[in-house]
């Protein structure tokens, strides 16, 4: 198929950013859109020209790296899917695409498509961990746990922190990944522990890091490729109001 | 080059403890006068900085990705294994060892394989103290599942995604110390060389990828937890930018490279669909515990409906040769297999070059919901990518380049012949021999990075005396000018290819002849044909753009030119192992039905090269094993 490609070319961080129109002839529909943008870079570097900049590594859906807004959807706005796994099976010839980078103030772009999300590091610094050091822990199996509470803690911990949660969301709030570590250690024995001050610590940090507040309307959840569950969202909040009642 | 394992003597159960005994401790005042340079974020090189930063070490953390969390442990599906003997079925420490020496077809250091095994267990309750979500039965205990070739069930795993969860659990260990200022962490940013004063590794040469220039860096010690080679091939189940740079680097700064030649393809992968692939995708081995592994018995019903051909006409091969172990048989036997029946014409889908994994027995004896519990991501992942429901229809699936037992060679205190610069994790070469086994690479990178360096690191920096380095000296301004030079190289040539493109030619130059089947003649071929696409690379590659910018096409020119060379050295190593072994397959070593025939009496030793200049053949030293604890036999799954 042929297929027209608007994209976000922007120098450096602090260059004026554009959309650039490239045209493809024979794109397969076996192709991913990933593989889609290899064989334009292919054309742009033999033409000499600098080759568009964009995040990935994995391409399997698992590492988070990739982040594209495509047709202005995170990820393209597939159920449960990556941008590294969006296969232009889903595209008709003569389709205009537009290509964007994440779009948020915590999220600069450095490049093109490429952004920083060291925002979301920083935020895991905070208080993201259960405070143990290597060695000296008890038998793996000395607390057991109730499987679907393990469960939950899984389906939190699934978060691949890829940022679509805060591209998708008008406010830019990062409360769907912040509340995806909260709800992990939550769910846990091991986490218990330092549940309240946790929540208190890793709000501080997102709100220092520039995202918005939350206005509930769960955009981020509809985006999020690993169907991370707004109410975590809620599961936080309650953590984080007790938190500051019980010892502000 | 001199090669000391430095195996402590004495009962090999006993060897790591009295080891320990006898290491010597660094003062905790003092701890924190001794800085680390760790390169790589993974499970290795999290684990590691996290434990060396806690016991007081000075970390530097280097990883080329934006968030150390995206090393490509993080792709890690099946499981890890443990001793913990929590099913009750007759596993133990000693069972692990023995299957992990025997599983890497007897070309291992036994007291590091013992080792490994021993703290497995550690591994486990470390994980579980962090707050990893493993899968657990209704009672509220760990689940376990036998995997990739084990007898017994030891795996431990969380849902199709135990590798994000560990690493995430070692990501978060390292976060704490980042908070806490013990580790600086430095993410995108590429080591390009390392930096050795009188023989000692005391720092490296780092690019930041996104303003292009280049940093130096000193510590007291180098770690290298940068991983392992597999995108030799170009075709992998690698992340796309894993890469061999870090260690050939060191390489040529004298450290030894260990059997180069023992790469893993892993049998269950989606086959390759058209020329712009740019990966291969992994269908974890734990698949192979319910799905069924066939292929047409006749050619002519190749291009039909699976579910057209009678139960009849299919040949279960893996389950017809090897009945004791079947469908589970390991990983260098399966895929072998694959390739076997395939290159006789019976293999299934476009390219001839596929067979079925078939679930459609298991469906009917547990149900579709049994089966979804255990695989449903998997199984989404699948149709995600071919369109295909394996629910319905059987995967189609084919060996890929996977995984590399061979590394940086290391002695027992993992430290290469470089003094001070010490491996972890899939960069070294240590635990699996010829062939790992599956779920064993995580429990050896955490066993690596929590529970080995941390322990020996120590000891090296009481046991002798260094002089203070800083940046200035003149050994960082002769590296730093060096790797200007090359990049200034790159940029300038003005030819005509992408690195892409002869990343790609290599790959297929590695994967026919260095691939899962080798013999004299394709080796001595590959090695022609690497110089001269080497040559042709240095003549005609095109990289737009300058230095000291963000560089997609720069980054990868580097990886590919290193990438150029060190095939080389993996061909040398093929070429010279007159034997197979594990997953080194040479056609003309090959017992009457088609089995690898090891030779024991001339091939016992680790192949350590060492280099000789670009284009000459490094010189080879021997680490001659010694099987006192698991009989040297043949590896039979028969
Ligand atoms: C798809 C897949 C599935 C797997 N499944 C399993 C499984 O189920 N069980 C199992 O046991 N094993 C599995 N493995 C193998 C296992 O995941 C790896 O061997 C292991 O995770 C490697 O860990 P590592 O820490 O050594 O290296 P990696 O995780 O590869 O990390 C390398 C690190 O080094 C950094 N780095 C590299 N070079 C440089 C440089 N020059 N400068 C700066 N930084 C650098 C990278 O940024 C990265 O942080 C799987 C592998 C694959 C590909
Ligand atoms: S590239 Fe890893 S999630 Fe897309």
């Amino acid at each position: 198929m042929k297929l027209t490609l608007r994209i976000w070319r922007q120098h450096h961080r602090t260059a004026k950013g554009e959309m650039v129109d490239y045209h493809l002839d024979d794109v397969s529909e076996h192709m991913s859109f990933l593989e889609m943008l290899d064989v334009l870079n292919e054309k742009l570097l033999a033409e000499g020209k600098d080759a568009i900049a964009f995040d990935h590594d994995c391409r399997e859906g698992i590492c988070g790296a990739c982040s594209l807004v495509i047709n202005g959807k995170p990820h393209g706005g597939f159920p449960n899917t990556t941008t590294c796994q969006v296969h232009m099976r889903h595209f008709n010839d003569g389709d205009v695409v537009t290509v964007e980078p994440w779009r948020a103030n915590a999220f600069p772009v450095l490049k093109d498509l490429v952004v920083d999300r060291t925002a979301f590091d920083r935020v895991m610094h905070s208080g993201g961990f259960v405070s143990v050091n290597t060695g000296g822990t008890p038998d793996a199996n000395a607390i057991p746990i109730a499987k679907n509470e393990a469960d939950i803690a899984m389906d939190a911990a699934a978060c691949i922190g890829c940022g679509a949660c805060v591209a998708a969301c008008k406010n830019a709030s990062a409360m769907l990944f912040v509340s995806a570590k909260i709800g992990q250690f939550r769910h846990l024995p091991q986490g218990k522990v330092e549940q309240l001050d946790r929540a208190k610590r890793l709000v501080a940090q997102m709100d220092a890091e520039g995202f918005g507040a939350c206005t509930n309307t769960y955009d981020c959840e509809g985006a999020c490729p690993k169907s991370i569950s707004a109410t975590f969202i809620a599961e936080m909040n309650r953590d984080f109001l007790k938190g500051n009642l019980c010892e502000p | 080059m001199k090669l000391d394992a430095k195996v402590p003597s004495g009962p090999i159960a006993q060897s790591w403890d009295s080891h320990r005994f006898e290491m010597k401790l660094v003062n905790p005042a003092n701890k924190r006068k001794f800085s680390v340079i760790v390169v790589g974020s993974g499970l290795a090189g999290a684990s590691a900085s996290a434990s060396m930063a806690e016991l007081g070490y000075e970390v530097d953390c280097f990883c080329f990705s934006d968030s150390p969390r995206r090393a490509h442990s993080i792709a890690a599906q099946g499981g890890i294994n443990a001793a913990k003997t929590y099913p009750n079925d007759g596993d133990s420490v000693w069972r692990l060892f023995y299957d992990t020496v025997k599983g890497g077809d007897f070309r291992s250091r036994e007291a590091n394989v013992y080792r490994l095994a021993q703290v497995s267990n550690h591994i486990i309750d470390q994980c579980v103290a962090q707050g990893v979500p493993f899968a657990r039965e209704y009672g509220g205990l760990l689940a376990n599942r036998s995997f990739g070739g084990a007898q017994v069930s030891r795996t431990f795993y969380a849902r199709g995604q135990t590798g994000q969860q560990l690493l995430l659990g070692a990501y978060s260990a390292l976060c704490r110390q980042i908070g806490v200022g013990k580790v600086k962490m430095h993410p995108r940013a590429e080591m390009l060389d390392l930096v050795v004063v009188n023989g000692q590794a005391r720092g490296i040469i780092v690019r930041n990828l996104v303003s292009g220039r280049l940093e130096r860096y000193a510590a007291n010690a180098v770690v290298l937890a940068t991983g392992g080679y597999s995108n030799v091939f170009y075709l992998s189940t690698n992340a796309k930018a894993c890469n061999v740079t870090a260690a050939y680097r060191a390489y040529k700064r004298g450290a030894g490279f260990a059997n180069p030649c023992y790469t893993q393809i892993h049998p269950t992968c989606i086959p390759q669909s058209g020329d712009y692939q740019s990966k291969l995708t992994l269908m974890s081995e734990s698949l192979r515990n319910d799905g069924r592994v066939w292929v047409p018995k006749n050619q002519a019903d190749c291009g039909k409906a699976p579910g057209s051909i009678a139960e009849n006409d299919r040949d279960y091969y893996l389950e017809r040769k090897y009945p004791s172990f079947g469908n589970l048989a390991p990983r260098d036997i399966s895929s072998r297999s694959a390739k076997e029946v395939c290159d006789e014409g019976r293999g299934i889908g476009p390219s001839g070059y596929g067979v079925y994994l078939d679930f459609s027995e298991a469906i009917g004896r547990l149900g579709q919901n049994v089966i979804q519990e255990r695989y449903g991501n998997l199984f989404e992942m699948y149709e995600r990518i071919t369109g295909d429901d394996p629910y319905q229809t059987p995967m189609r699936i084919y060996p890929a380049p996977h995984y590399t037992m061979g590394g940086l060679w290391v002695d027992y205190n993992l430290m290469s012949t470089i003094e001070g610069l010490h491996v972890i994790g899939e960069a070294n070469f240590s635990d699996h021999g010829a062939n790992r086994l599956g779920a064993s690479a995580l429990m050896q990178g955490l066993a690596d990075g929590y529970f080995v360096l941390p322990y020996t690191i120590g000891h090296y920096f009481a046991s002798q005396k260094q002089t203070p380095v800083t940046i200035e000296n003149a050994a960082f301004d002769n590296v730093e000018k060096e790797t200007t030079e090359r990049i200034r190289k790159l940029l300038s040539i003005g030819g005509n290819r992408t690195p892409d493109s002869f990343h790609r030619e290599l790959g297929r130059i590695m994967w026919n002849q260095c691939g899962m089947a080798r013999n004299e003649k394709g080796l001595r071929a590959a090695l022609q044909q690497i110089p001269a696409l080497r040559e042709e690379f240095w003549k005609n590659l095109r990289v737009p753009g300058c230095g000291e910018d963000f560089n997609i096409a720069l980054e990868h020119a580097g990886r590919v030119a290193d990438f150029l060379e060190f095939a080389e050295v993996m061909c040398h190593d093929a070429l010279e192992r007159n034997e197979s072994c594990g997953g080194h397959f040479r056609e003309e070593y090959q017992t009457d039905d088609g089995e690898a025939l090891r030779n024991d009496d001339e091939y016992c030793y680790s192949s350590v090269w060492e280099y000789q200049g670009v284009g000459n053949t490094p010189a080879l030293h021997k680490e001659s094993l010694t099987f006192d604890n698991v009989k040297l036999a043949v590896r039979s799954y028969k």
